[in-house]
């Protein structure tokens, strides 16, 4: 059987009084790709930020394990630094600080103790993601986010989990805000970090990137719950017929 | 995320060791009048004119009153009365390291001054307390004609030019703190570079406090012949004592047509400094005068270096950034006059505040009638750590010429809960994210520095990070 990478049980969070996730049971084996589906304000994004320990959101019920470990409470570069990341919807701009200085110091923190990666090595990593998300070489100098349009954001989130090598990548609507190439693109970039010793949990609210990105299993998320599971032919049944019939049936039981 | 309220720890000033004070070779009484100034003129055997220059620049500042518009409740705590205006330490001035006294000696190594020179400068002068203790100058820069030396020595050796210049940018009665540099002044640097000379590494001079309850008072003059260009860096530092020390500069730069000065400062005085300076540039025809001014440290630091335009086609910038923690008070600006055509200027002002630390941007772009084609443009960058923290902006504009162009853009932002959680998702701990925002923000002005400088600065934030994140 194959290791339970994440496991999330009976999760309830609330941002301030208002509780968003309200009892969400999800577990992730490593080596599978996993899709989290539902319409705008189902708490998806809340999930998402929640795992990777935002101080905003408060866990007031449940557990999350991380390779066996209980993860609340540990601040974010801990949860980093055990092998999780997480690709932002709306990542923050650091100005004056270039991708390529912020990805070295990133990669130095995971490195603490042993050799980080010279710097001819370092290059080569950037060179080729870079190459692999078809990225202008000149955003190595630019600052991080900090004018970047949409699409560049979203490429420079996947070109981070390139250079990271995270074991559970938790990418936020990584596909939203992107134009046919752009998207082609990205979800060719995703694939490639599939494998064996990683695993995937994509957050979309649309099935298109399911096109190029097959999951292995489909969540679907309504109102701080997951209402349905299925496999990929979940999220088929999603792009022909819209999540009202869902919400219906949640309604009505 | 909680952020600990900071407290003044005093283990992340690295400068804060002292020497002995009680084998000084001479130390006059605490306290200002006529009597003192006499003394130290008479000790400096300078000519008549410089000694009633003196006389008259401390009547100036006994009849001055504070600016009313400063920071009194700060400036109030200056008692003038238990100051010492003047000490020497030393009785000689070195040519050669081996003869500066050892005890300075080892203050300066420790600070790194010598490993600067051997490194990258053309020339450095040490100033310890009130007298330059320390100077060399390379031998190429000597037999181009550069002239580099404290200005005690510029006094004796080269009076005409010095008395040509002196007090021509700033007059005592510019306000009460350079009327009390002009009457008490000690030390400092001059530097002449000849018509078209490209003096192409630094100058440096290195400024410490070492008494307490000291004041330093030096004077800077650097004069820049046609086509000619100069940098010159200047460091500060002071030792950790209880009551509070004084340092008022007076700078005055006179850049020739076509020549080109660059000035940098990285002050880092310990926090109970009061740093009151005058800085001020004369640009003639087609000259560039650029201030980077970096203020780290102090109690209060007052400082607007600033820029007259005098000749067509002229140009002034300011650089500066400042970092306030809890106590410090950072009341920076800038003020750029255009008073010839076609001149142009840019400030860029970049500050933080942590810790319940305060930062005031102060400016004034002044363009005098008939002046066209002048062009301004001022930024002005604040960033607050904390709720506890105040930033304040003040910008003037006088404006009585009408083909111009001024811009003006002031942001105040803070440090987010959405960037910080954005860099420590990425595996960085809060001090290190913090340390690498800050450091973003200030990198503007970081990249203007020489590299070794860079570093410096970078790791002294570091520092000041470590110190107040919990």
């Amino acid at each position: 059987m194959a290791e339970k990478l994440l496991e999330i049980r009976d999760l309830h969070v609330s941002v301030g009084d208002r509780e968003i996730i309200r009892g969400v049971n999800l577990s992730v084996d490593r080596g599978s790709v996993h899709a989290l589906m539902g319409p705008n304000g189902s708490g998806k994004s809340t999930l998402s930020l929640a795992l990777m320990g935002h101080p905003k959101y408060t866990i007031t019920k449940g557990d999350i394990t991380f390779k066996g470990q209980g993860i609340i409470g540990m601040p974010p570069n801990e949860r980093a630094l055990l092998g999780m990341f997480l690709g932002f919807q709306y990542p923050a701009a650091v100005p004056g600080v270039s991708v390529a200085n912020f990805l070295r110091n990133a990669l130095m923190a995971r490195h603490k103790g042993a050799a980080p990666l010279t710097p001819a090595k370092f290059k080569k990593l950037l060179d080729e993601g870079i190459a692999k998300l078809k990225m202008d070489p000149a955003v190595l100098g630019r600052y991080v986010n900090d004018g970047f349009s949409g699409g560049e954001k979203k490429r420079l989130e996947i070109l981070q989990a390139f250079v990271l090598q995270p074991e559970l990548e938790i990418l936020d609507e990584t596909d939203s805000g992107l134009d046919i190439d752009a998207l082609r693109i990205i979800a060719e970039g995703i694939e490639a970090q599939r494998g064996p010793e990683r695993a995937i949990l994509l957050i979309t609210h649309y099935q298109r990137i399911l096109n190029y990105l097959k999951p292995d299993v489909v969540h679907v998320m309504v109102r701080g719950k997951i209402v349905k599971e299925g496999g990929p032919e979940l999220a088929h049944q999603l792009e022909a017929q819209g999540y009202d019939p869902l919400i219906r049936e949640l309604v009505e039981a | 995320m909680a952020t600990k309220p900071q407290t003044l720890v005093d283990k992340d000033y690295q400068y804060g060791f002292r020497d002995q004070t009680d084998t000084y070779s001479f130390k006059a009484r605490k306290g200002i009048d006529h009597d003192i100034v006499e003394q130290i003129s008479q000790m400096k055997h300078e000519p008549q004119w410089m000694r009633d220059f003196r006389h008259r620049s401390l009547d100036i500042f006994l009849s001055k009153p504070l600016p009313p518009w400063a920071d009194l409740e700060a400036l109030d705590q200056i008692n003038f009365a238990d100051i010492y205006y003047y000490m020497r330490a030393s009785d000689v001035e070195g040519k050669t390291w081996e003869e500066v006294p050892a005890d300075i000696k080892r203050t300066f190594d420790r600070l790194g001054i010598p490993e600067a020179e051997r490194k990258f400068l053309g020339g450095v002068t040490a100033q310890y307390d009130s007298e330059v203790v320390y100077h060399s100058i390379r031998k190429d820069l000597e037999k181009l004609g550069v002239l580099f030396s404290d200005m005690d020595t510029a006094l004796r050796e080269h009076e005409d030019i010095v008395r040509e210049h002196f007090a021509t940018v700033i007059p005592p009665a510019d306000n009460k703190f350079s009327a009390l540099n002009s009457a008490v002044w000690s030390g400092g640097s001059f530097i002449w570079v000849p018509k078209g000379v490209h003096v192409d590494v630094p100058l440096q001079a290195y400024f410490r406090i070492n008494a307490e309850s000291m004041g330093q008072f030096e004077r800077t003059l650097i004069i820049a012949e046609p086509g000619s260009f100069v940098h010159y860096i200047e460091g500060c530092t002071a030792p950790t004592y209880s009551s509070n020390s004084l340092h008022s500069a007076v700078v005055e730069l006179i850049a020739k047509e076509g020549a080109h000065i660059r000035y940098t400062t990285i002050q880092n005085w310990y926090k109970n400094i009061y740093n009151l300076v005058t800085k001020r540039a004369l640009a003639q025809k087609n000259a560039h005068v650029e201030w980077v001014d970096g203020n780290i440290g102090s109690r209060l630091t007052m400082k607007y270096p600033s820029v007259y335009m005098v000749g067509e086609g002229a140009r002034g910038d300011v650089l500066s950034i400042a970092y306030a923690s809890e106590g410090q008070h950072q009341d920076a600006g800038s003020k750029m006059v255009h008073a010839a055509p076609n001149t142009s200027s840019i400030i860029t002002s970049k500050s933080v505040s942590k810790g319940g630390g305060r930062t005031t941007y102060r400016g004034l772009v002044k363009v005098y009638e008939g002046c066209d084609g002048v062009k301004s443009n001022v930024r002005c960058d604040a960033l607050l750590m904390d709720p506890e923290s105040r930033s304040d902006t003040y910008p003037t504009m006088e404006i009585d010429s009408r083909n111009v162009r001024i811009e003006h853009e002031a942001t105040v932002s803070k440090v987010g809960e959405e960037q910080l959680f954005y860099v420590m998702s990425r595996g960085l701990t809060e001090v290190e994210a913090t340390t690498m925002i800050v450091n973003g923000f200030f990198e503007p002005f970081v990249k203007e520095l020489p590299m070794e400088y860079a570093v410096e600065l970078n790791r002294l934030i570091a520092l000041e990070m470590e110190g107040s994140v919990g």
